[in-house]
């Protein structure tokens, strides 16, 4: 984050020095970086792209938290302050942000939005929504265009997505409005479909109207003539109070209104999904050809983006690590004193365990904003329930005689943990510890969904640009990095484990 | 030396110890036997303050035994278990002075004193740095010994401790304890379910079951004059063996 906005500095220096006037008159220059965001799939990445380059060139400090876990931690972050603009699809604000209001029409989303301290500041002039799309070859045979021009064709066979044909909104509706009977329709995933309308075992498919592959398998898309399918036109939304920090950035952004329509942002998705050109060169692309600006465009080395990746990585898993030990060693102690107490501390941890990480995510957003923030607390909350066992399950495990012994010596409580139960529980605790460290490492690749990065965001990339090597530029560190952790835990109890209880097991096996 | 006055103990429905008076005088050593369950580990913990009795008291010295002080009089009271309890993560030195230790006695105090244990409880020096698992049966009693013994305490309490030993060297440690308990001049109460041990260490024995008394006097009187059918059965019972060979 900090060499992306370094960067960002030394560009807009070296490249726009004539705009530094334009915000010298009213403002001190502008330091604060406007924040954008973006979801994890390639248009939200390459927009996201588009706005911060756009901001760049025009002298503004920009950042851009890409790949962040979905709508509802990116709406979240927009509204609580931790972010400043991203561009969102008016359905999906009126489905899934405002679906309790009710909103029937887009008109009334700028007043919801208000009350967020949120408007649109750019209707970007395409709409991505559902419609039905046949291949190019039979459109032309049988001379569709429409939706309704498909009625008469009952022979041919559709294959939409599982979730279209099971949603009220989606296929029976569509099925109903357009009085279509075709003879058979499957559920198919959406990449599977593809595949087989181009050899041509189905006819019909649902699309997205600004999918790359709809141009990669030359597929046309058939007007919604009866507007039946809601509307998702793209909308940049920003915060009011943008320009209190930021002066002149809200104009700058009302720039890209209208700027893009179906068949350029379908292109654009093309350039970087089938073509794979990174989304911040395929906006830079972009901004050139629409606008005549030089694009922001960050070349990295794979050492460096993995080195980068593995400091990220280790300071979530060290952090969370550390936290999870100071408060799940004192409470293991605690749940193996007590025994009633224990129960409720054991059951506590273990429900954590079982709370999806988005959730959790969603919810820490208002306190905790996004970022390494809410990550460690997450992680530290999932590495709680193997240290509070390990710690338990240790302590509840020294023989009675032995509690017994130190008791009789005349040791007060303390002094029996610290000198007799803890290094007698050692082993056990140093497992439970162990186990934590290495699903952390693991755990940690989900701390991209909120922009705290690691190894994670190069894994999330890949699976949205299905991009085996960039997944495993991801993965494979992650993989050597639990390894290495496991080893260092095997040399680790070698160290500190007393040598009267290292051959304890072989003993055992012995009688 | 050590009093118990009407102690009762009991846990859940199960009565351990019905109301029960014993003294133990300064110096003796007094054994307690009885069949399994009559209550005598038991009465054991009560003496040490591991555990509280239900109703009655338990004086140490004149003192009056309560939760706050048992504390600091246990380390007036040397106490070794049936196996030995020493901790496995410590070598043998380790165990002997972990409470000297703990409590801030000097090294070279705690060094001149180990010697001396060494020396009293036959112990060689150099086994001083092996973990209790690389000792025999016997080196780990006398390390439990010589752990329990590392303060000088006024009472040795000791819990069955040639129990867990096989014959022969149960032979030569019961000789090495019985001059260490002649040679430290201690309170001694020590448990045990064998006739014969109780006889060879006993100034006084304690005949129980089922938490009561039944008989006490020096080891001859139990076999002499039996206050009950009971106890002349008990003896008996572990003497059967050797008749039947004679």
């Amino acid at each position: 984050m900090l060499v992306l906005c370094a960067t960002g500095l030394v560009q807009e220096s070296a490249q726009e020095p004539v705009h530094e006037p334009v915000h010298e008159p009213v403002h001190e220059p502008v330091h604060e970086p406007v924040r954008v965001g973006s979801k994890s799939f390639t248009e939200s990445v390459v927009l996201g792209e588009v706005v911060r380059q756009l901001l760049v060139a025009e002298g503004f400090e920009a950042r851009h938290q890409t790949e962040l876990g979905g709508t509802r931690i990116v709406f979240e972050a927009l509204r609580a302050g931790e972010l400043d603009a991203y561009v969102e699809y008016t359905g999906t604000l009126r489905e899934e942000i405002y679906a309790g209001r009710d909103l029937a029409e887009d008109g009334a989303l700028e007043a919801a939005l208000a009350g967020d301290g949120l408007r649109i500041v750019a209707t970007l002039g395409f709409d991505n929504t559902y419609a039905l799309a046949v291949r190019a070859d039979t459109a032309l045979e049988l001379e569709l265009e429409t939706v309704s021009d498909l009625v008469p064709h009952t022979g041919l066979v559709y294959g939409v997505g599982h979730e279209f044909l099971e949603r009220s909104d989606g296929w029976p509706g569509l099925a109903a409005r357009y009085g279509l009977a075709p003879d058979s329709v499957r559920g198919l995933d959406h990449d599977l479909a593809y595949r087989a309308i181009a050899v041509g075992e189905i006819g019909v498919m649902d699309v997205y109207t600004t999918d790359a592959d709809v141009a990669h398998h030359d597929l046309f898309v058939l007007r919604d003539d009866r507007t039946y399918f809601p509307a998702y036109a793209a909308v940049l939304v920003a915060r009011e109070d943008l320009d209190e920090r930021c002066p002149g950035a809200t104009e700058v952004l009302g720039r890209l209104a209208d700027a893009l329509d179906e068949a350029r942002m379908m292109a654009l998705n093309a350039r970087a999904k089938i073509d794979g050109l990174p989304e911040d060169a395929v906006a830079a692309e972009f901004l050139g050809e629409a606008f005549g600006l030089v694009g922001d465009v960050r070349a990295s080395s794979l050492v460096s983006r993995v080195a980068r990746a593995t400091g990220e990585h280790m300071f979530l898993v060290g952090i969370s690590l550390l936290a999870a030990l100071l408060v799940g060693l004192p409470l293991g102690v605690i749940a193996a004193r007590r025994r009633r107490l224990g129960r409720v501390v054991l059951a506590a941890v273990a429900v954590l365990q079982t709370i999806p990480s988005l959730a959790m995510f969603v919810f820490l957003i208002p306190a905790l904003g996004i970022g390494w923030r809410p990550a460690v607390a997450v992680l530290f909350l999932y590495s709680l329930l193997p240290i509070v066992r390990g710690t338990h399950a240790g302590l509840r495990g020294v023989p009675r005689p032995l509690v017994e012994s130190a008791a009789a010596l005349g040791l007060g409580g303390w002094a029996r943990l610290r000198l007799v139960e803890l290094p007698l529980a050692l082993r056990s605790i140093l497992a439970g510890v162990q186990t934590s460290a290495v699903i952390n490492v693991g755990t940690a690749t989900i701390a991209a969904f909120i922009g705290a990065d690691g190894y994670g965001k190069a894994i999330l990339s890949g699976i949205r640009r299905d991009d085996t090597a960039q997944i495993m530029e991801g993965a494979v560190p992650a993989a050597l990095l639990a390894l290495l952790v496991q080893g260092a835990f095997d040399l680790f109890e070698r160290a500190v484990l007393s040598p009267g209880l290292a051959a304890q097991n072989e003993r055992s096996n012995d009688g | 030396m050590l009093e118990l006055r009407g102690v009762t103990k009991s846990y859940g429905e199960a009565v351990v110890l019905a109301p029960l008076d014993l003294v133990c005088a300064r110096d003796e050593t007094t054994v307690l036997i009885g069949p399994s369950g009559c209550g005598k580990s038991t009465l054991l913990k009560l003496i040490n303050g591991l555990l509280v009795p239900d109703a009655g008291e338990v004086r140490f010295d004149g003192t009056r035994l309560t939760p706050q002080n048992a504390q600091g009089l246990r380390r007036r009271m040397g106490y070794v278990i049936q196996e030995g309890g020493l901790f496995p993560h410590l070598t043998a030195r380790d165990n002997v002075e972990l409470l000297a230790r703990h409590i801030g006695i000097a090294s070279a105090q705690r060094a001149a004193r180990i010697a001396e244990l060494c020396e009293l409880a036959h112990f060689e020096v150099d086994l001083l740095g092996r973990y209790p698992r690389e000792l025999s049966g016997g080196q780990r009693q006398r390390v439990a010994l010589m752990r329990a013994l590392m303060l000088d305490p006024e009472v040795l309490l000791l819990d069955e401790p040639l129990g867990a030993l096989d014959p022969m060297i149960r032979a030569g440690l019961q000789e090495d304890l019985r001059s260490v308990f002649r040679a430290c001049a201690k309170t001694v109460v020590l448990v045990t379910h064998d006739v014969g041990e109780a006889a060879f260490f006993a100034d006084r024995v304690v005949l129980l079951r089922d938490g009561r008394v039944v008989q006490e006097g020096a080891p001859r009187e139990l076999v002499e004059r039996p206050a009950e059918p009971f106890v002349e059965a008990f003896v008996r019972a572990q003497r059967t063996g050797w008749e039947a060979m004679s």
